[in-house]
């Protein structure tokens, strides 16, 4: 055996070195190359997280207004307003390559907020039509909604994490020294800034809607 | 000397390995398939719990723990529930089929959190249904041991709906629930790569770094070094397979999670 053959009496001396050598070489691989791109691709697959939980939720909408609307058509600018907010929302997609970018991520971040304070308002309203409540589709879709709902403050609290890992590889030692000589190209991602759910204050509407 | 140091230094490195499993802090700790930090389950609700709970591991290897603990110190349900559920990692690694009923007497809110991969058969709106129409009420009288047991029979319903599905969970999960021996697998596998490479390294990094001190011998670090001598009586042979790496302990002992996570899947209510 290779092992066999380079370990010879002597080198029981000489053991102790040997494993710390051997315990230093492969801590040396671990702490050096790998690092920069594994913490790029948990981030990426961080964030796919993070479109995939959006997207469900925008797939979730068209059913969600059809109901309401079934019950409460004569709020309409309600609906309109979710309408046009899940428009604008899935118009802005940020891939994987423009994460670079804050204004692109912060556009992004603005239309999703917009379409959350829009559905919660569409579900406050909702409050006022017993009907609708009673209606199984509709708990059945709030039902998946707050589930969603919450499945992507964790996808953005994992991405938050995740890039904030990456981002701290590119700029720490040692994994720095592989950033300046090797991944010149790599740059630190964008993180979201504030929590959406902290970012806008519950919005109420006293009187300009009455229910029924 | 450098004995010393080298042993130090081992030392050093040794204790940073083990480090992270010394922080494990503020969560509650994960004593069994009920954790009733509330104290509102009687004792003989949380035996047949317990019972019901590890019957329905050893068919389907889903994983469902109840706990309850008293306040949660402001923090909303859900993103606690979450941190819970994945700090005990309940679900097997590879199916990520946990599931976690939180109950919060004095905030009365309760959260049935479930794991990635039991979304598809255990919805939020059965979740909701389970909490509005089992604990809800129930809790509202009082009745905290009867809310818990329905729940916990109706979860276990909804996830026999399927139950061709439920076998082929348990058939995949039956041999070697190897998550706990992970650990003990990594050390093996990296001492048996640390003796190749490092056979390796001694035969290659004296000759570069060391002083020569005659044919094939090499002073470097305080120590000779003669790698090309040949011998037949090397002693890296044998040795260790003698060790326990058998598969399967976790059945034995206390309860512990599988590796299973979760993505914030479930839902919650109040009462």
């Amino acid at each position: 055996m290779f092992a066999q053959r380079l370990a010879s009496p002597s080198t029981f001396r000489t053991l102790p070195a040997f494993l710390m050598m051997a315990i230093v070489l492969p801590l040396l691989a671990g702490c050096g190359y790998n690092t920069i791109p594994t913490a790029e691709e948990n981030a990426r697959a961080a964030w796919s997280e993070v479109l995939n939980q959006y997207q469900r939720r925008a797939d979730l909408i068209p059913n969600l207004v059809e109901t309401v609307k079934g019950y409460a058509s004569h709020e309409k600018d309600t609906l309109d307003a979710v309408v046009e907010a899940r428009a604008k929302a899935t118009q802005i997609t940020v891939t994987p390559e423009t994460l670079k970018d804050p204004e692109a991520l912060k556009k992004f971040q603005d239309a999703q907020a917009g379409l959350t304070s829009a559905l919660s308002r569409l579900i406050a309203v909702s409050e006022a039509y017993p009907d609708l409540k009673a209606n199984q589709n509709f708990l059945a879709l709030q039902a998946q909604l707050e589930g969603t709902e919450n499945r992507i403050a964790v996808s953005r609290r994992d991405y938050i994490q995740a890039v904030r890992d990456y981002n701290l590889t590119l700029r720490t030692f040692p994994s720095v020294l592989w950033a300046t000589f090797w991944f010149r190209g790599n740059e630190p991602f964008a993180n979201f800034t504030v929590a959406e759910d902290k970012m806008q204050p519950p919005k109420v509407d006293f009187g300009t809607k009455q229910g029924g | 000397m450098p004995r010393n140091a080298s042993l130090t230094f081992l030392a050093v490195i040794l204790s940073f390995l083990f480090l992270p499993l010394a922080i494990a802090a503020d969560l509650p700790v994960l004593t069994g398939r009920v954790v009733d930090n509330a104290g509102i389950l009687d004792a003989a609700t949380k035996a047949a719990l317990t019972r019901k709970l590890a019957d329905f591991e050893t068919k389907g290897s889903d994983q469902i723990v109840v706990a309850t603990i008293p306040s949660l110190d402001g923090e909303e349900i859900e993103p606690y529930a979450n941190r819970l559920f994945r700090f005990w990692k309940l679900g097997q690694a590879k199916e990520n089929n946990g599931v976690l009923l939180l109950v919060a007497p004095n905030d009365r809110k309760m959260r049935i959190e479930v794991g990635y991969g039991l979304e598809g058969t255990l919805t939020d709106l059965h979740t909701k249904l389970i909490i509005e129409n089992d604990m809800v009420p129930a809790f509202r009288a009082g009745d905290f041991s009867g809310g818990i047991s329905k729940a916990v029979d109706d979860m276990v319903m909804v996830l026999e709906g399927n139950p061709e599905e439920l076998e082929a969970r348990g058939e995949r999960n039956q041999q070697a629930p190897f998550e706990s021996d992970d650990l003990f697998f990594a050390v093996f596998i990296s001492i048996w790569a640390i003796i190749f490479f490092g056979s390796i390294a001694v035969s290659v990094l004296p000759p570069i770094f060391g002083q020569k001190l005659g044919p094939g011998r090499y002073r470097w670090l305080g120590m000779t070094f003669e790698p090309s001598r040949r011998s037949s009586r090397g002693g890296w042979s044998s040795g260790s397979s003698s060790g326990g790496w058998s598969s399967g302990s976790s059945s034995g002992g206390g309860f512990s999670g599988g590796g299973g996570s979760s993505g914030g899947g479930g839902s919650s209510g109040s009462w």
